[in-house]
């Protein structure tokens, strides 16, 4: 939370409230016993794509600001992998930017996700898109590509 | 000189992070590129689940390719 109170929510005029996700690692993937996590990303395409994001959401909804923050690297079971927060005016803004924005995160922000197990490593392969319930930025193809165009320019 | 990167599983599969390839003057696609780096690196990736973006963009197979640009290949992501 030190990314929070170091983040000048108090500043932003006209601010209402904020919303935060935060999204940990799970300990249990399906039936495999998860015993930690690597995640490798796209240096200088994450950033601009985070910045992308935060700008469709301000675009789509009426918020003040976002703040993103994902992890890589090496991390454990039950760490913070990522947070979203999003101050609004009004709450039903910072709940729906919220949300936006860690449904298309999921199916635009290039992370990627390896599993330990104790059968060894493993990519994670599984749909974000499905699995977030995400709706925005996810043109799913029945038989295999899950966004042959990518749908925000 | 086109630069090309992969990540993740793709990377793992032509076993190497990034080439270097020679601009082909009749200019190339995103998909023209991955078949390029297909014959560099002698790994198959077509028809697997792979992604692209060019200069840090997500891009379709079809965009155009310009000298100087760089192209990545990944599978769908899974971050958050």
């Amino acid at each position: 939370m030190a990314e929070m109170a170091a983040f000048p929510a108090g500043r932003i005029s006209g601010a209402g409230g904020v919303v935060t996700f935060i999204g940990t690692v799970r300990d249990y993937s399906g039936t495999a016993e998860i015993l930690g996590m690597e995640i490798e990303h796209y240096p200088g395409m994450t950033e601009r794509e985070l910045e992308r994001l935060g700008a469709e959401a301000a675009r789509r909804y009426d918020m003040l600001d976002s703040l993103i923050i994902h992890r890589y690297g090496c991390l454990a079971p039950q760490d913070t992998i990522v947070m979203v927060a999003v101050w609004a005016r009004h709450r039903a803004a910072a709940f729906d930017a919220c949300r936006f924005l860690i449904d298309v995160l999921k199916t635009r922000a290039p992370f990627w996700k390896k599993e330990r197990t104790p059968e060894g490593m493993r990519w994670v392969t599984d749909c974000p898109g499905c699995r977030a319930g995400s709706r925005e930025g996810h043109t799913h193809a029945p038989d295999l590509a899950h966004y042959p165009e990518p749908v925000m320019k | 000189m086109i630069q090309v990167k992969f990540f993740a599983s793709v990377r793992e599969r032509v076993g190497t992070e990034a080439l270097r390839l020679p601009w082909p003057e009749r200019g190339a696609t995103v998909a023209e590129v991955l078949a390029l780096a297909e014959g560099e690196t002698g790994v198959t990736l077509r028809g697997a689940h792979v992604l692209a973006a060019v200069n840090l963009q997500h891009a379709s197979f079809s965009s155009v390719v310009r000298d100087g640009d760089e192209v990545a290949f990944f599978p769908p992501v899974t971050g958050g």
